[in-house]
């Protein structure tokens, strides 16, 4: 083997190694401290863990939805069209990536306590309100059956507001959104422009040629952008403790298993943390799923 | 009867301006527009097919002005360098393409295609993925997208730039029987005499965005004292000694 190829090899093979060992440092530590499946189940079966696994994929699917929304018209303009200015754009998208998290928490705050803000808020508010009294009517139709009971009582102790789940989305797109503006960039700068002047010339219009040739091109890198997107949303901390707070009606996975480690109980935030650990195990796999035309290489 | 005429046409691109063009083209001529790289031979195809906005000048086609036309109104058919065939889609789906986008069912634009895909003999290839063809293939079925609506003017850029001589042989002998077969205004890009000779006996050459000058190719070898075009052709003329 060649010198390069030794040194790049045990690289790879100790950055794995670190990996797999922190993984295995958190079953070790439960194993040590006789944290069986019975444990196990009674943590996660506990009310206030089902509670904010449910606000987690509850907020980070909506904010995967904004995400997306954003990205998509943000990569295509970015990758298609030159204009004064389009470098500074092209580098003003990434400072969410590199603001510290806990500066985003700090903005929104800051906005929202400015006198426009307030107005923002109380109009955002009053909806929310309205939307949460609507989908409780609708909801306790359902009050009889398993499944309707399970939402009510989830919808019941939900805020949806400001200082609520809207705010939990606003943190987690904040952070995330990035991420997938830049993998759809990068899929639709693979995507030739000679295919949408083809379709162009054989009837469609500039949104038509769009929707039928180069969404569907780009469609891998979007998805895997957006899954990225999600997997970073869904552990977003930072943020959420400067602006929602820790509050029982806006517990969500990490506040969770931080609020574990305040009060001493290191294996309960452990079994959150290995919950965590598998969401995000099983996105990233799907990335490189999507990433390679949905097909392991 | 002309069936294109360009009127002084200016266009910009960047830095780079295609001047001062003016082209007529009979019906069912086939013309070929040659031109080193870098001439702005694309350019003028893109504006023809409304891809990118003229800046002066005016396209007719017959006695309708299509200058500000959108490019589905125009009734072009174009192939692109590298044919454009979209690599998500199956031979027949391409093919179909303009017709299911028309709202027509799949039987309807089966039915459109199927003159094209006969003289191209293609049937055998409509189930299959376009990422498998070989160039020739790619061609053939790139024409026959390009024609499946019975448009009033054809587009070729460099369509056979990336095959093998064989196939290339074969591509241009087919593109003349298209044309004579479909009636069909042809205009056909490419950089060799050879090719040009195989197709057409009537050219333009283009160098440096103008549109020098335009004729049978066997007039112009003989009688041309442009530099640009002596070199391409690659005659001794009168203007070369």
């Amino acid at each position: 083997m060649s010198k390069l190829k030794n040194y790049t090899m045990s690289s790879l093979a100790l950055f794995i190694g670190m990996i797999v060992l922190l993984i295995a440092a958190d079953v070790l530590y439960m194993i040590s401290w006789d944290v069986g499946p019975k444990e196990i189940f009674e943590i996660l079966s506990s009310k206030e863990v089902i509670s904010a696994f449910h606000l987690s994929i509850f907020t980070s699917l909506i904010t995967l939805v904004l995400i997306l929304l954003t990205a998509i018209p943000v990569g295509y303009a970015l990758s298609r069209y030159k204009f004064k200015g389009h470098s500074f754009v092209n580098t003003f998208v990434d400072v969410p990536i590199v603001l510290p998290p806990i500066v985003l928490g700090l903005s929104l705050l800051a906005f929202f306590g400015t006198p426009f803000g307030g107005v923002v808020k109380e109009i955002i508010n009053k909806f929310c309100d309205g939307l949460h009294v609507t989908i409780m009517s609708v909801l306790n139709l359902t009050k009889g059956t398993s499944i309707g009971g399970h939402f009510v009582w989830f919808w019941s102790g939900i805020d949806l507001g400001v200082d609520g789940a809207f705010g939990i989305i606003m943190c987690q797109y904040l952070v995330s959104v990035s991420y997938c503006i830049r993998s759809a960039k990068s899929a639709f700068e693979q995507v030739p422009r000679n295919y949408e002047d083809v379709a162009l010339t054989l009837g469609c219009s500039e949104g038509m040629a769009f929707k039928k040739v180069t969404l569907p091109l780009a469609k891998n890198g979007i998805i895997a952008g957006g899954i990225m997107a999600w997997a970073r949303a869904i552990g977003v901390f930072g943020p959420l403790m400067v602006f929602v707070g820790t509050g029982r009606s806006v517990q969500v996975m990490p506040t969770h298993m931080w609020l574990h480690l305040n009060i001493g109980n290191v294996e309960a935030a452990l079994v959150v943390s290995m919950v965590t650990m598998l969401i995000a195990g099983m996105a990233i796999t799907f990335v490189h799923w999507f990433a390679h035309g949905r097909h392991w290489q | 009867m002309s069936r294109l005429k360009i009127t002084d046409l200016h266009l910009t691109a960047g830095k780079f301006k295609v001047k001062d063009v003016n082209l007529d083209i009979d019906d069912h001529q086939y013309f070929v527009l040659m031109g080193p790289t870098g001439s702005g031979k694309s350019l003028l195809l893109k504006a023809i097919c409304g891809l990118m906005p003229v800046e002066a000048g005016s396209i007719h086609m017959r006695d309708r002005e299509i200058t500000k036309l959108e490019p589905k109104d125009r009734e072009i058919g174009y192939v692109p360098q590298n044919s454009g065939l979209f690599p998500h889609l199956s031979v027949l789906d391409n093919i179909t393409f303009s017709a299911i986008v028309a709202g027509e069912s799949h039987e309807d634009a089966l039915k459109d295609s199927k003159n094209a895909i006969a003289k191209l003999e293609i049937a055998h290839l409509l189930g299959r993925s376009v990422v498998n063809l070989s160039g020739g293939e790619t061609q053939k079925v790139a024409l026959a997208r390009a024609l499946a609506r019975n448009p009033q003017l054809l587009i070729l850029d460099e369509p056979v730039s990336a095959v093998d001589e064989p196939t290339r042989k074969e591509i241009c002998a087919v593109l003349s029987d298209i044309q004579t077969e479909f009636k069909i205004t042809t205009i056909h890009v490419c950089h060799s005499r050879e090719e040009a000779r195989s197709v057409s006996d009537t050219i333009g050459v283009m160098a440096k965005g103008e549109l020098l000058e335009t004729g049978l190719i066997d007039e112009l070898e003989k009688e041309s004292k442009h530099p640009e075009i002596i070199r391409l052709l690659g005659t001794t003329t009168k203007g070369a000694q």
